[in-house]
Parts: C-alpha cells; sequence; structure tokens
C-alpha cells in the first residue's frame, strides 16, 4: 500500500514535472497569465495523462517494442483531439484563452515522457495513480506560476481584483520575459529549499525523454546520455 | 513582396517563436549549450518547418476541409509530420550523406519539437480562410513557416553566445544551470520586445 502512495505523491513533490525535471515547458510559461487558465490547461493534460497511461499500460503487451513511439503518439493525440472537443463545445472562453496550446498537448514532453517511462511498464491501477500523481503536481505548479505572475501583473487573482496591487501592476509580468524569469526564480528556489538534493533531469537519464528512441546517444541533447550510449 | 517582407519580419521578429511565443522552449534550452549544435538544429528546423507545411496545408485545405473532416487536424499533422522526418532521414542518409552527417542527429528530435506543430497549426489558422485563393495563401504560409525557422536560428544563435558567457560567470549555487538559463533568456526576450509595433511603422 505504502508503495502505491508513494507512486501517487512522486509527481507532486519528488519528481514534480515541471519544477524538478523540467519537461512541457512551452505551454507552462505561455499559458500561465492568468490562473483560471492555469487550472483548465492543467485539467486538461491531467485528463490526456490519464487516459493516455491507462490505455497505454493496458495495450502494453500488445504493442510491439519497435513501433512503440508511433503507437503511443496516435493513442495521445486522439485523446487531446477529445479534450479539444469537449472544451470547444462546453469552454468556448477556456478555448480562446488556451488557443494553440491545446492541441500542442500531443507534444508535450510529459505525457509521451510518461507512457515511455512508466505506462508502458508497469499495470494499469499504477499507471493510473502514476498520471494523476504528475497531473495535479503539473496542475498544482502551474497555478503557483500563475498566481504569481497574475497577482504581480494584472493585480488580480482568478479575475478577482486585489486591493493597491491591481493600481499597481507590474505589466512585464505578464508578458514573454516575465514567464522566463519567474520560472527561473522558482526552480532557484526549489533548488535552495532541497539544498540540490532534488533529482535531476541528468539522473533520470534518457529515459524520460520522449526522443530517446530515436536519438544515438545524447549528442544533441541537454542530458549527458550516458544511458542510452551504455546499451 | 510588401507582403512577404511582412511576414517574414514579423515571424522572425515581432512574433519570434521562441522568444514571444514560447514554442520550442525545449530545444532552445538544451541544444544551446554550443553555437555548431545551436545552428545544425536551427537549420533542421527551418527545412522541417517548411517541408511539414507544404505537405500539411494542403491536406488540410483538400482533403480534411472539404470530407469535413477538421476535427482530425490534430491527430493527421503529428503523424504526417513524425512521418516526413523518417522519410527526410531515410532519403538524406541515401542520397546526400554529408547533409545527413551534420542534420541526422537533430532530425528524430524535430519530431516531438511543439514549434513544428505549432507553426502547421497557426498557418492553417490565419490564412487557411474560407474563401481566400489556395496559391496566394499557401504562398504566405510558406513563408511564413520559412519566417519562423529563421527565427527559431536567430534565438538559438544569439543565446548561445550568451549562454557559453553565462556557464563560466559565478552566480549563487542555487542559480546554476537551469534558472539562471531562464533568467538570461527572460533579458534577452525583453530586448526582443522593443521590436513590436516594427513591421507596422516601417511598412505601413
Amino acid at each position: 500500500m505504502s508503495s502505491r502512495l508513494k507512486i501517487l505523491t512522486n509527481g507532486i513533490i519528488r519528481e514534480n514535472p515541471i519544477l524538478v525535471l523540467v519537461l512541457g515547458t512551452c505551454p507552462f510559461l505561455a499559458v500561465t497569465t492568468q490562473a483560471s487558465n492555469a487550472i483548465g490547461m492543467g485539467a486538461a493534460v491531467t485528463f490526456v495523462l490519464l487516459c493516455s497511461n491507462v490505455l497505454i499500460s493496458m495495450l502494453r503487451k500488445v504493442i510491439s517494442e519497435k513501433v512503440r513511439i508511433p503507437c503511443y503518439i496516435v493513442v495521445i493525440a486522439s485523446f487531446v483531439t477529445l479534450v479539444q472537443m469537449i472544451v470547444q463545445a462546453f469552454l468556448p472562453a477556456l478555448n480562446d484563452a488556451l488557443g494553440i496550446y491545446l492541441p500542442l498537448i500531443v507534444v508535450n514532453c510529459i505525457i509521451l515522457g510518461r507512457a515511455e517511462m512508466f505506462a508502458g511498464k508497469n499495470g494499469v491501477f499504477n499507471s493510473a495513480l502514476d498520471a494523476i500523481g504528475m497531473g495535479v503536481g503539473y496542475t498544482l505548479a502551474m497555478l503557483v506560476m500563475a498566481s504569481i505572475r497574475e497577482i504581480l501583473g494584472s493585480g488580480t487573482w482568478f479575475g478577482m481584483e486585489l486591493p493597491v496591487l491591481v493600481d499597481n501592476n507590474i505589466s512585464i509580468m505578464i508578458m514573454a520575459p516575465g514567464g522566463f524569469a519567474i520560472f527561473g526564480v522558482l526552480i532557484a528556489i526549489i533548488n535552495k529549499a532541497t539544498k540540490g538534493k532534488a533529482p535531476r533531469v541528468k539522473d533520470f537519464g534518457c529515459a524520460s525523454c520522449p526522443s530517446a528512441a530515436a536519438c544515438g546517444g545524447g549528442l544533441s541533447c541537454a542530458g549527458d546520455g550516458k544511458e542510452v550510449a551504455a546499451k | 513582396m510588401k507582403e512577404i517582407i511582412a511576414i517574414i519580419m514579423t515571424a522572425v521578429l515581432v512574433n519570434n517563436y521562441v522568444l514571444s511565443q514560447f514554442l520550442g522552449i525545449c530545444p532552445f534550452l538544451g541544444v544551446s549549450k554550443k553555437l555548431d549544435q545551436a545552428t545544425g538544429m536551427s537549420i533542421a528546423v527551418i527545412f522541417v518547418m517548411v517541408l511539414a507545411t507544404a505537405v500539411t496545408y494542403p491536406i488540410q485545405y483538400f482533403v480534411l476541409d472539404q470530407n469535413g473532416l477538421g476535427y482530425l487536424q490534430t491527430i493527421v499533422f503529428i503523424l504526417v509530420i513524425a512521418a516526413l522526418v523518417q522519410l527526410v532521414e531515410i532519403v538524406l542518409k541515401k542520397y546526400i550523406p554529408a547533409l545527413h552527417a551534420s542534420l541526422g542527429v537533430y532530425l528524430p528530435l524535430i519530431t516531438t519539437n511543439c514549434a513544428v506543430l505549432g507553426v502547421c497549426i497557426s498557418n492553417v489558422d490565419s490564412y487557411l480562410l474560407p474563401g481566400a485563393a489556395f496559391g496566394l495563401s499557401f504562398a504566405h504560409a510558406l513563408f511564413n513557416a520559412f519566417g519562423s525557422g529563421l527565427g527559431f536560428l536567430l534565438a538559438m544563435v544569439l543565446f548561445a553566445g550568451v549562454r557559453t558567457r553565462v556557464e563560466r560567470c559565478n552566480c549563487p549555487a542555487c542559480f546554476k544551470g537551469m534558472p539562471i538559463t531562464l533568467l538570461s533568456a527572460s533579458i534577452l526576450s525583453v530586448s526582443f520586445m522593443g521590436f513590436a509595433g516594427l513591421v507596422e511603422n516601417l511598412l505601413g
């Protein structure tokens, strides 16, 4: 039981996909201008992650090793299309706010990374737990980032106007430079809090990288690629 | 001609894919450590972006839209891009081995690059308007793809230069690595904000 709890909490704190693993940064930086967008995006990613992890875990014995990446991409793309249709139908305002980043969930490294690292090797129940943990971790990180940016940048939180701040907003915070800067400071705070003991992308080797199967051994990647090279 | 220059300048400077639209951040942070790798990767990205637009745009126009299959866009595009990248790699390996040796390693990484899928989808969204003539809008989409790729190249090359200096600087321990890289990216992106309004004022 405790191992299952560990799988669930792993994604939330120890291996937080954004703040520790630094995966899936594009939508993270782009849609975190408002806290409500962050919740919407987080929910969409969690849903796709949960469905694709469960389905891939069910199919893991059927899918041949050599064609697994294209298979994973098809599964993920189908669920992304599903989410797109749901959001377009019921939440048109969110659809406009997320724009192109909604279909781009399909190339989000977290989802393919979890399929490759976890769902392709573990049972259905554990994969579902892993997906929920990772999804919640992603949503929480987005919420923190979006709250900071929205409060400083527009003086509001979930659209509620905050006294004083609303008249003295720092609008660069909701623009591109503010996104990069706050993300950098957040990672620095995590580094400081964990005293550099948090696991790094390097510790996960190339397994977390969706391109690992195709890449010849990390010549062009951020990690040192030792894991793949060793094979 | 004026329109084409405006499209390319907007894509390279004003709406830079990396620094103002946050697409392709992973390779931007990952591959920008050395100048030659950054250039190689970016040239491969330009190549694939133009090629992917050239293939996905007609598919959207002639196949998906005319049969009411618009909702299959995401699945079709990602599969087409993945297949295309594989095909390009095989062709390069067979016929132009010299080019394959320099660009080959970057090609597989591009399949999951969100900038490539992003440029295909945004081209379809912004140029494929009802009633627009196919030829002209297709040409504009191709120039936009080329400009977006050039913008990626510019951001990567500039940032590779910044980063070789930053790596050597002595910053607080908790900022080493990713945080200081992101802070430098932030300053680079401030400089790109200065280009806002450039195209409107220059080309009217």
